[in-house]
């Protein structure tokens, strides 16, 4: 079997936010093609961990290495290391101000310096990709939220990361809107995307995911491949939580 | 108190004498709030931030500023200053933007801090820096959400711009006093210059609020 290179390697992380200690000695590894979904309670920490990730949120202590670099915050070039590193957010954020196809093409016109018609090519090409080629020149406030958050994801592709992270991507949606961005997820993953997507729709984890790492309390309590971990879960914290789910 | 009569035929007659001085008006007007902008944004910019000598020197000159009157500033401005000669048209106009621009400042970073959060993360997880995001993401939006308190804040540059009689410049206020002693007849040339000052607040409002209309059409 071929190792698959590892892509990110979380070493004993700990972050607090003043008093509240969010995450305890947190250790992950993700490696090429994967698809790990992070699961469990609201202030378990999930949507910390990965915002540390791309260090929207910087550690306290221990190591976020990203494709074998170890990243230090105060030495590194954060806005290069975040290239590498994409992000869906649950609340989508996209440019209020800009069409759709201006918010795809921004970082790549503005960071990569990409010349404007290279850029649009690109765009649209993405924005067909994700089935949204006749929203170009549209607005966000007249795409439903499932649309805004396809646009979202073409808009972190745009800068052809190595890594996409997905921060509770359905979460805001209507329950009739989850499915498209789902899907759009699940080609991504076919295509060989790495990814780490922390979410409450366990039928994508257990569908898409290659890992699902259950956490409680600011610890990782169990990792697994989605079927043992939701069929037989080894901790006792895991099926209370899986019970009070499905 | 003049009749009707007397006043209206007053207001038709003297506009001759009134143009230069309302021609000056909008002009210390547009000046003096123009560099107040640019004054407002460096000042808004240093309020929000990271470095506490930055956040001081913000805060000491809104304190003066907001904390002294705008007439005992022009005077120290025209006559502290006469030694660089300084004309009247760059002392009035100074004097304003400094002035105004305390007030500007506050008026943006109330409008930048207003903006979701989540803008700025989007802009830094694409890669860009800090002052990138700011530019292209935050600012364009925060002007937009400055428009309506802005155009207020003209507003009242405008009318200010009155007390730039006080160090002899001949605009608008200057010329109905001038003409109101030549002529021993003061009230009726207040009432004119009254009305001057309110269809110009009046016309610039009705600009004001179609550039609003046009703008909030993409939101």
């Amino acid at each position: 079997m071929v190792e698959k290179a590892e892509m990110i390697r979380v070493e004993k992380l700990n972050k607090s936010f003043g008093d509240l200690h969010v995450l305890k000695d947190i250790d992950l590894e993700v490696n090429e093609s994967d698809v790990v979904v992070l699961i469990g309670a609201s202030g378990s920490g999930k949507s910390t961990l990965l915002r540390c990730m791309n260090f929207l949120e910087i550690k306290n202590s221990g190591n976020v290495i990203i494709e074998g670099e170890t990243i230090d915050p105060q030495k590194n070039d954060l806005n290069k290391v975040r290239q590498r590193v994409g992000m869906v957010f649950q609340h989508f954020n996209l440019f209020p101000h800009k069409s759709v196809l201006e918010n795809v093409i921004e970082a790549p016109l503005m960071v990569k310096k990409l010349k404007r018609a290279e850029a649009e090519k690109e765009g649209k090409e993405l924005l067909a990709k994700v089935g949204l080629g006749d929203k170009a020149n549209v607005y966000p406030n007249k795409l439903s939220g499932g649309q805004k958050q396809r646009v979202a994801i073409a808009r972190a592709l745009a800068m052809k990361p190595d890594i996409m992270l997905f921060d509770e991507p359905t979460s805001a949606l209507d329950p009739e809107l989850v499915g498209e961005v789902l899907s759009t997820m699940k080609e991504l993953a076919k295509e060989g995307m790495t990814m780490v997507v922390v979410t409450h729709e366990m039928g994508f984890a257990r569908e898409v995911g290659d890992w699902v790492v259950y956490m409680h309390d600011g610890k990782i309590v169990e990792k697994g491949h989605p079927s043992e971990l939701f069929s037989e879960p080894k901790e006792q914290r895991t099926q209370d939580f899986l019970s009070s789910i499905l | 108190m003049p009749t009707f009569a007397h006043f209206f035929e007053t207001l038709l007659e003297s506009y001759p004498v009134f143009f230069e001085g309302l021609w000056l008006t909008i002009r210390v007007t547009f000046v003096s709030v123009l560099i107040a902008v640019f004054i407002g944004l460096f000042f808004a910019l240093f309020k929000i931030s990271q470095s506490k000598i930055l956040n001081w020197i913000a805060n000491v000159y809104i304190a003066v500023i907001r904390g002294t009157p705008l007439i005992v500033q022009i005077f120290i401005f025209y006559f502290g200053l006469t030694e660089f000669n300084i004309p009247k048209f760059w002392a009035a106009s100074i004097g304003l933007a400094l002035h105004n621009g305390a007030y500007i400042a506050e008026i943006f970073r109330g409008s930048i801090q207003s903006i979701d959060k989540g803008q700025m993360e989007a802009g830094r997880s694409l890669g860009m820096s800090h002052t990138l995001a700011m530019r292209r993401i935050i600012l364009p939006q925060a002007f937009r959400r400055a428009l309506p308190p802005l155009g207020n804040q003209f507003i009242i540059g405008l009318k200010d711009s009155s007390l730039a009689a006080f160090i002899a410049l001949p605009e608008l206020f200057s010329v109905a006093t001038t003409q109101g002693a030549r002529t021993f007849d003061e009230m009726t040339y207040l009432l004119i210059v009254a009305v001057y000052y309110l269809v110009l607040v009046l016309i610039f409002t009705l600009l004001v609020n179609l550039l609003e209309k046009r703008l909030s059409a993409s939101d």
